[in-house]
């Protein structure tokens, strides 16, 4: 087992932690050590990732997901006076197990999409897809809003993931998605100050006045 | 080149100077002044075709002008109506709903139209986008500056349909980003030949070397994904919260413009599935979205007890007819692009005089609200008329495009989508009638001024505008417009 797969399986150990977590604390924790761990698989998988595009692209990534975005959700938790879920639409056990599940699945389905060209690691493909279904189970699971953005991280963290190690995209382009996400996951900051401020908690269930 | 720069620089340099000005009026007029040059310049598109350079990232094609063009009038309109909506609600003047009067100081209204400008500016790199990675990035700051928008009136359910849109669109737009990865895989070359760019015009050319399987796993990815934020049932559950929440000004906005951009994005990857002998496949795919998002609109329609909300699942029907008919191919294509102009162009109408309407009856109850004709002469006669141009009754010109993808399944020999069709805009027309004309009859409620109220140009001219626009098109389409929406058809039927 090579270093890329340490850090695979180290990203696989990450998803599994964030399902099994009840503190929102070391849920962004765990989705800040990701973060950094996507950093090095820059720099390691990728035709890439020894140049100064490459290490830019894995300081900037890693700045931007393992440090910028944890230290505004810390400041978010401070503001919100939250500690942890209560009550989550699915229970942590069963959460761990879904997180297995989707392994399985990722797995089956890396299986049936042959690779163009060899990627660095067998895990890459894998390990996004898992990564990717952790994330959308996270947001569609979770009822604190900074739950749910942790969720969407870990979402954009896979998907980041299978591009990095497949796709030599234009460095203009990742570093627009960078931007973009950066400031999106800034914007669901400054309205989840506003849900605090107007209801005193952010429990997304309050959002429910809306239906038809 | 330069126009293509000109057009995303106008509205961006507007939009970072609006958070600057302080004085009101200044910004309002520079709002509609910076509208106005991006509609000229939009013009002069037409004139000059900008076509994208082999390897280009930016230029203007077919379906890039169309669509740019949409937004450019609908914006125009939003504009001018905007200043009037926000010299209305400035403060120390009375507001709807509104408990929290502190949090309307002028900073908002910087805020608002800095936003909107800055709304035009990633519409417009969409729509002039040829890369699909630039493409994705415009697409998601879409969703970034409207978000602001939808929470103009800060109270708990604006806030809550912003949040909802924020994340559910989020979510579209990230498994939009692995369909863009999907494709650039199926792009890669094997054993050291060079990777096909990005481009939409290089992956065109080279589509019969793509990947299958990745190629079309991409495409269920551009459609989940894009779909989302296009308002496809059932990944649809924002829009109606976001549409009836937000400003009048912006739903048109949103409902007109955004939501086309989306469908613009899925009709690149639908394109590229063309030229690469799938057509079949993603068409499919296409119908069944477009017929399913028919089908849950027409269920919400019934009965609904909102009109702005009534409006939005309108939206999800007519982006389901725009699916649809880009499913059927053939003449379905032409139909689908002629009726994303009649939609937009009507829909913005709708809107805006719902803004009339809300701004007078502060209730969005249908049956709250009686005898509109007679209060408010103008936008009542423009609501029913635009109630009779969204459900593609003559002589307006949703009533030539649906007619068109009508004959496109006809063609096709698909009866039985033909027939399903048919009824479901047969559901629609009445549920929309019955809140309609319930609305535009009726004694006056008993605290209305009683007489007919004066109303004010800035309200009623841009609605006025686009339901003479639509009007036209159903009576004659102009020839530079046919040519280019033939232009366009044939395009994103995959043919260079």
């Amino acid at each position: 087992m090579g270093f890329i797969e340490i850090l695979l399986v180290l990203v696989i150990v990450t998803d599994l932690a964030l399902l099994g977590a009840s503190r929102i604390n070391s849920c962004i924790r765990f989705a800040a050590a990701q973060g950094i761990l996507l950093g090095v698989l820059t720099l390691v998988s990728g035709a890439e990732g020894h140049t100064l595009r490459g290490i830019a692209l894995a300081i900037v990534s890693a700045g931007v997901k393992g440090v910028l975005f944890p230290a505004l959700m810390t400041r978010a938790i401070r503001e919100a006076r939250v500690r942890r879920e209560i009550e989550p639409v699915v229970g942590y056990t069963t959460s761990v197990l879904v997180g297995v599940a989707s392994l399985a699945v990722s797995l089956w389905i890396s299986s049936r999409l042959p690779l163009v060209r060899p990627a660095a690691s067998t895990l890459v493909v894998p390990t996004a897809f898992t990564t990717i279904l952790v994330g959308l189970f996270l947001i569609l699971s979770r009822k604190k809003a900074l739950n749910q953005v942790t969720g969407y991280l870990v979402l954009e963290n896979g998907i980041y993931s299978f591009g990095v190690a497949l796709v030599e995209a234009p460095f203009l382009v990742e570093l627009g998605v960078l931007l973009d996400v950066f400031v999106a996951v800034f914007v669901m900051g400054i309205t989840i100050f506003h849900i605090n401020r107007t209801f005193d908690r952010i429990d997304t269930d309050l959002l429910s006045s809306l239906k038809d | 080149m330069a126009l293509v720069l000109a057009l995303l620089l106008v509205p961006t340099v507007a939009g970072a100077a609006a958070f600057f000005i302080l004085d009101n009026r200044v910004r309002r007029a520079l709002l509609v002044a910076a509208a106005a040059v991006h509609l000229l310049l939009t013009g002069w598109a037409w004139h000059a075709r900008p076509e994208p350079a082999t390897g280009s990232w930016l230029g203007i094609d077919a379906p890039g002008l169309i669509f740019l063009s949409i937004t450019s009038v609908l914006f125009l309109a939003a504009a001018v109506y905007a200043a009037g909506y926000l010299a209305r609600e400035a403060p120390g003047r009375q507001r709807d709903d509104i408990e929290e009067g502190a949090f309307f100081s002028n900073a908002p209204e910087a805020t608002f139209t800095g936003g909107l400008l800055l709304f035009l500016a990633s519409m417009t790199l969409i729509h002039v986008s040829q890369h699909l990675g630039l493409m994705w990035v415009a697409v998601e700051a879409t969703t970034i500056t409207s978000a602001s928008l939808i929470y103009f009136h800060r109270h708990h359910r604006s806030l809550e349909a912003a949040w909802k849109y924020l994340m559910i669109c989020s979510v579209g737009i990230a498994l939009a980003l692995l369909g863009n990865f999907f494709l650039a895989v199926a792009a890669s070359g094997a054993h050291g030949e060079a990777d096909v760019p990005m481009i939409v015009s290089s992956l065109v050319e080279k589509a019969g070397g793509l990947h299958t399987p990745w190629l079309k796993a991409a495409f269920i990815f551009f459609l989940v994904g894009y779909g989302t934020k296009m308002g496809l049932a059932p990944m649809h559950t924002w829009l109606p919260d976001a549409h009836s929440e937000s400003p009048s000004l912006v739903s048109a906005l949103l409902s007109g413009a955004l939501l086309n951009g989306s469908f613009l994005a899925i009709l690149r990857a639908h394109q590229i599935c063309g030229a690469a002998g799938h057509a079949e496949y993603s068409q499919r795919l296409l119908l069944g979205f477009g017929l399913v998002s028919m089908a849950t609109a027409a269920v919400f329609v019934l009965g609904q007890a909102d009109y702005k909300r009534l409006l939005a699942y309108s939206s999800v029907e007519h982006m389901g007819i725009l699916a649809l008919g880009v499913g059927l191919g053939g003449a379905g294509r032409f139909g689908a692009m002629f009726h994303a102009i009649n939609h937009s162009l009507t829909k913005a109408m709708l809107f805006l005089v719902a803004g009339n309407i809300l701004a007078l009856y502060k209730t969005r109850t249908p049956s709250a609200v009686k005898g509109l004709v007679r209060v408010l002469p103008v936008s009542g006669v423009l609501w029913v008329l635009g109630f009779l141009s969204i459900t593609g009754s003559p002589p307006f010109g949703t009533f030539l495009s649906e007619f068109t993808i009508l004959k496109a399944a006809l063609d096709e020999g698909s009866w039985l989508v033909a027939i399903v069709y048919l009824l479901l805009l047969a559901v629609i027309f009445v549920g929309m009638a019955t809140v309609i004309f319930g609305m535009a009859q009726g004694a006056l409620p008993k605290d209305s001024p009683g007489q007919r109220l004066r109303e004010p140009w800035l309200a009623i001219a841009p609605p006025i505008l686009l339901g003479a626009l639509v009007t036209v098109l159903g009576v004659h389409v102009p020839d530079a417009l046919d040519a280019t929406l033939r232009e366009a058809a044939r395009i994103i039927g995959g043919s260079s």
